[in-house]
């Protein structure tokens, strides 16, 4: 061996070891979450001081059981399900009309109400936070599902990213249809929607994750767990007597196993979708 | 030519009439939970309304504004927002562009990397906050007390983290970090990725080193990813609420309080909606002036090059 390769040969183990000490530190929470969620409540505690953090001795879905039992986590999932998915769904919807609107028809008032979308954008949703919660006390909406989707389907954000979008697709996609007397909806639907699928599913990632972990609006606006999702319904279990963290931890496996399912099967797409919208915004 | 007129005027028509029903449902969302609520906001914080209270509302001009800015736990928060983004930004931006420098090369495996430093994005920040009160746990058994111990051959004694006034915030900075940086990674990932070959093909023709490759080609081709990174996560920290309700309610003493944590207590608790919504109206005034700055700062760059 070279001298040179030598020097290469080191170089490169010396990058791989920080590469793995790294990787061990920013992997550790969620593998200390995982292994302690197997164990006997006990043992989470009492190891977490030392690598055994990491062993799932004595591995049992024991804890999984107890959080059935201890708490209504099917109707929380369901909660969450319901709310986020609305969200998503309805919000495509819309969302991708009004793009549509904006970006390829040609409308009195467009230019204006496109403008007062945009400046909307960078009205964090912190900021209407009071007033929307007097508002939709006011409305007698506390403790409900529509008090937690109504407010976030339409989205100044995911307009923009679907605006974006189909600005830049060829004219004469439509124009084909137009001649053919197709109408505006009609083009919409079978002309430009099976042609926008990247941005579809984008926006869709993108809103979803950003539902599925909220947490200020719906501790501010449910007081029961009748329609209380995951992330708040997490929150009051670790305060829930007794203080169990193994029973803590398999609630948090059970609320972020089905977005980690997604995010490895759909990944390439997450990480375009987190991409795109923040080179976009 | 005749029909294609006709063709044309009734496809106006039609497409006006589209515009307007197709754009309604989300302008009309966005009007009634959005701009409404905002525009209530700035009228409520002229006045002195409290939810439940039986006195008649009174418009009191900037008083609730006043108060808001005299308020020592709120001027706290506003510190301690502030302190988050001066610490936060750079040292999570630094990370990221290390991590994105690293997996932009080519070695077996790099998907996996890509994955794991991505995957805490898409936890979400309540769990993380239940996840790590256990890591911060006080006494020795804690798991972040005893790599401290480890790491520092027992020099460094263990910390009850979440209680103590200098290291509530560090504390909550520091999960935010793990669960945020894959999200910059992302970004400057895709930035990088974007620069043509050529420079740095150039550059090695010039006899440019490693380091001087990375100033001359790199940091300003990736300048509009690091600035707009920065902004978002500036921004993020002056939103900053999650943590601190799960892991400390702003404690100890105010130690750990931010502006939103203020504002959602001084309507949830304390009922008083009309200086709730002038600490909306400050809270909203702080995130334009970053924006813009860091808009601007953009920009600037830009007609550099």
């Amino acid at each position: 061996m070279s001298r040179s390769s030598i020097r290469t040969t080191i170089l490169k183990g010396f990058k791989i070891g920080i590469l793995l000490i790294l990787t061990f530190l920013y992997i550790s929470p969620i593998l200390f979450m995982v292994v302690g969620s197997l164990k006997p409540d006990e043992r989470v505690m009492a190891d977490s001081g030392s690598l055994k953090a990491f062993v799932p001795a004595e591995a049992s879905f024991q804890n999984y059981v107890d959080v059935f039992e201890r708490v209504n986590l099917g109707r929380f999932m369901l909660n969450s399900i319901v709310i986020t998915g609305s969200i998503v769904l309805i919000g495509l919807l819309i969302n991708s009309m009004a793009g549509y609107a904006f970006a390829r028809l040609r409308w009195k008032g467009r230019d204006v109400l496109f403008m007062g979308v945009a400046a909307l954008m960078i009205l964090p949703f912190e900021s209407i936070a009071a007033p929307l919660f007097f508002q939709i006390t006011r409305l007698g909406w506390r403790d409900t599902y529509l008090a937690q989707i109504l407010p976030f389907i339409a989205n100044a954000m995911s307009i923009y990213l679907f605006y974006s979008f189909f600005i830049g697709m060829p004219r004469q996609l439509e124009e084909a249809a137009r001649i053919d007397g197709a109408g505006v909806f009609r083009t919409f639907a079978q002309i430009i929607v099976p042609n926008a699928k990247p941005v579809f599913a984008t926006v869709a990632i993108v809103t979803f994750l950003m539902y599925w972990g909220f947490f200020l609006w719906p501790l501010m606006i449910t007081s029961g767990e009748a329609v209380r999702p995951l992330p708040v319904a997490i929150a009051t279990f670790r305060t829930l007597p007794p203080l169990k963290w193994g029973d803590i931890m398999a609630f948090g496996v059970m609320m972020v196993a089905p977005v980690l399912g997604l995010f490895l099967l759909f990944q390439k797409w997450f990480v375009k979708g987190v991409a795109q919208s923040g080179i976009k915004g | 030519m005749h029909i294609k007129k006709i063709l044309n005027i009734r496809q106006t028509q039609s497409e006006s009439l589209g515009g307007w029903l197709m754009s309604l449902p989300a302008v009309l969302g966005l009007a009634l939970f959005m701009a409404f609520p905002f525009l209530l906001a700035i009228g409520l914080s002229f006045t002195n309304l409290r939810m439940g209270s039986p006195l008649p509302t009174r418009f009191i001009g900037f008083e609730a504004y006043q108060r808001v800015l005299t308020d020592p736990s709120f001027l706290r928060a506003l510190m301690n927002n502030g302190l988050f983004a001066l610490i936060v930004v750079p040292l999570q931006t630094v990370l990221a562009l290390g991590l994105a420098l690293f997996l932009n090369q080519k070695f077996k495996g790099i998907m996996f990397f890509r994955t794991l430093f991505f995957m805490p994005v898409v936890f979400p920040l309540s769990l993380v906050s239940v996840v790590w009160i256990l890591m911060y746990a006080p006494g020795a058994d804690g798991m972040i007390n005893a790599f401290l111990q480890f790491i520092s051959f027992g020099q460094i004694s263990p910390q009850d983290f979440l209680h103590n006034p200098y290291l509530a915030l560090p504390a909550i900075m520091l999960c935010s970090i793990w669960q945020g940086v894959g999200f910059q990674m992302v970004i400057l990932l895709a930035g990088l990725q974007s620069i043509p070959d050529v420079l740095y093909e150039a550059a090695e023709i010039d006899r440019a080193n490693q380091w001087q490759k990375f100033v001359h080609v790199t940091l300003p081709q990736l300048r509009n990813p690091l600035i707009f990174t920065a902004l978002v996560t500036t921004i993020l920290a002056f939103r900053v609420f999650d943590q601190v309700e799960i892991m400390t309610q702003g404690g100890p003493n105010g130690a750990s309080t931010t502006v939103m944590y203020e504002t959602v207590q001084t309507i949830f608790n304390r009922q008083q909606v009309g200086q709730s919504s002038a600490m909306t109206v400050i809270f909203f005034i702080l995130v334009l002036v970053i924006t813009l700055v860091q808009r601007s700062a953009a920009k600037q760059e830009r007609e550099i090059e």
